[in-house]
């Protein structure tokens, strides 16, 4: 959908979407690597099920949640990227650690 | 403009009442305030609750019960008339406790309610930690928690679509509301009935039922009725949508139909106020989270106040005024938990034109007895 005017620079770091390896810049968004993936969306609502994808990339309209490192409903836009971090498409409502 | 009854309010208790109303034959007129006046019936926060309630006023226990004991053929009938799911659960109830003293003073609360109430039976129980833990299967309950009180009779509903659905079922059944209806004046007419004043508008009825909320102590007034209400500001926590975490609702946390889990609520004395605080969000939040860690993962996405009708022993007021025969007056702040006591037993009552003996405690005269210094 997306793709970047430049090539990754040298340094890029990988993080992983659904298990998936994906090459980032550093200090670019989770939302922004999410948007460049053949599959560009980031959740599924629990109202409808259907599907989200990062949409104001500026922390307001949480259409771009998705578990980051174990953690549910991170604003993806609002997160910069780690090498290694694993980025998972949340699926209807969240779940709760116990 | 004329009607059998005017009801001032479409609140919840309004638009039960005049339900109620509407399904006997009664042509009704629903008056509704404006956009900005307080509406206590969209803060609610959806609890069908009796247990603990009604201490030291047996007859409030007793009503309490029966209403809730009439919901499931109430929200069968509002549901059927109506097509909206009220999202009503009736799975019981649960009341937390935090250390062994706040159990048994719970246990002490509970016997006390059970005796003032004549009744052999229980129906509640306390719950020890274990079994609690059995009931909860989903959750980790904090370090502090030792048990809870459980109410089998208790439930929940979504309140807006309560609210809703009565207004829908007004209007099926023949009644008329209409909004931005100020009444500034009530009199009684020397044959009999009653004529307001509403905005530049005469209306003749042949009753009238005041359960405006706030508004009700000025148009009481004018049926001279001194109701000694006041606000009290109930401020409420909603979370993010979650999986399905909590079976059954506690005082004062339960999860909603769509999902998301509401934490409520605080008792504040800030008159006409109906802002919210960060102080009410971290107090709310700190509470929920001695009870459930979990919780602290959640994000909030909303927080809301709004304006409890309270009288000074916070039981409701249902009277008919002297002065002016066929004026009556309503108020509580549990309208939900009461709908069912309000579209029946007090529809049937304000047609009659006089009270049942079982609503004699509620009167407003109750509190004209000078209180000893």
């Amino acid at each position: 959908m997306f793709r970047k005017l430049h090539d990754l620079k040298s340094e890029a770091l990988t993080i992983l979407i659904d298990g998936v390896a994906a090459p980032a810049d550093p200090g670019e968004s989770v939302a922004a690597v999410l948007l460049r993936q053949p599959e560009p969306w980031s959740r599924r609502t629990p109202a409808s099920g259907s599907k989200r994808a990062p949409y104001c990339m500026m922390g307001v309209c949480f259409d771009c949640l998705a578990e980051v490192d174990g953690v549910a409903s991170v604003q993806t836009c609002m997160r910069p990227v780690r090498d290694g971090m694993s980025v998972v498409r949340q699926v209807g409502a969240r779940s709760v650690r116990k | 403009m004329s009607a059998d009854v005017v009801v001032i309010g479409a609140g919840t208790v309004g638009a039960a009442l005049a339900y109620g109303l509407a399904i006997r034959g009664a042509r009704v007129l629903l008056l509704d305030g404006g956009d900005r006046d307080f509406r206590a019936a969209t803060a609610n926060f959806g609890l069908i609750w009796s247990q603990g309630k009604g201490m030291d006023m047996p007859a409030y226990q007793q009503l309490t019960r029966d209403s809730a004991d009439q919901w499931p053929s109430f929200c069968a009938e509002i549901e059927g008339a109506t097509g909206l799911d009220l999202q009503y659960e009736r799975r019981g109830g649960l009341t937390l406790c935090l250390g062994e003293a706040e159990f048994e003073a719970r246990r002490t609360k509970m016997l006390r309610l059970q005796s003032q109430s004549g009744r052999q039976q229980a129906d509640w129980e306390m719950v020890e930690r274990g079994r609690l833990e059995r009931l909860l299967p989903k959750l980790n309950l904090g370090p502090e928690v030792t048990g809870a009180s459980y109410g089998q009779r208790d439930g929940h509903a979504n309140p807006l679509r309560l609210l809703t659905a009565l207004h829908l079922a007004v209007v099926q059944k023949g009644g008329k509301i209409r909004s931005r209806s100020w009444v500034r004046s009530i009199r009684g007419e020397a044959g009999g009935g009653v004529t307001l004043q509403c905005g530049d508008e005469r209306i003749a009825a042949g009753r009238v039922v005041i359960a405006a909320g706030l508004g009700s102590k000025a148009l009481a007034a004018e049926v001279g009725l001194d109701l000694p209400i006041r606000p009290q500001r109930g401020q409420v926590l909603v979370t993010e949508r979650v999986e399905s975490l909590l079976p059954l609702p506690l005082h004062a946390i339960r999860q909603t139909g769509e999902g998301t889990i509401m934490i409520g609520a605080t008792h504040e004395e800030a008159g006409l106020d109906s802002s919210t605080t960060t102080r009410a969000a971290a107090g709310l939040s700190a509470r929920a989270i001695r009870w459930i860690p979990a919780l602290s993962a959640l994000t909030l996405v909303r927080q809301w106040a709004g304006l409890r009708i309270m009288t000074p022993d916070s039981y409701p007021i249902y009277a008919q005024s002297q002065s002016c025969p066929g004026a009556f007056v309503a108020t509580c702040h549990s309208g939900v938990t009461l709908a069912p006591t309000h579209a029946h037993l007090l529809a049937e009552s304000v047609l009659a034109g006089r009270l049942p003996a079982s609503l004699d405690a509620f009167h407003q005269r109750r509190f004209d007895v000078p209180q000893a210094a």
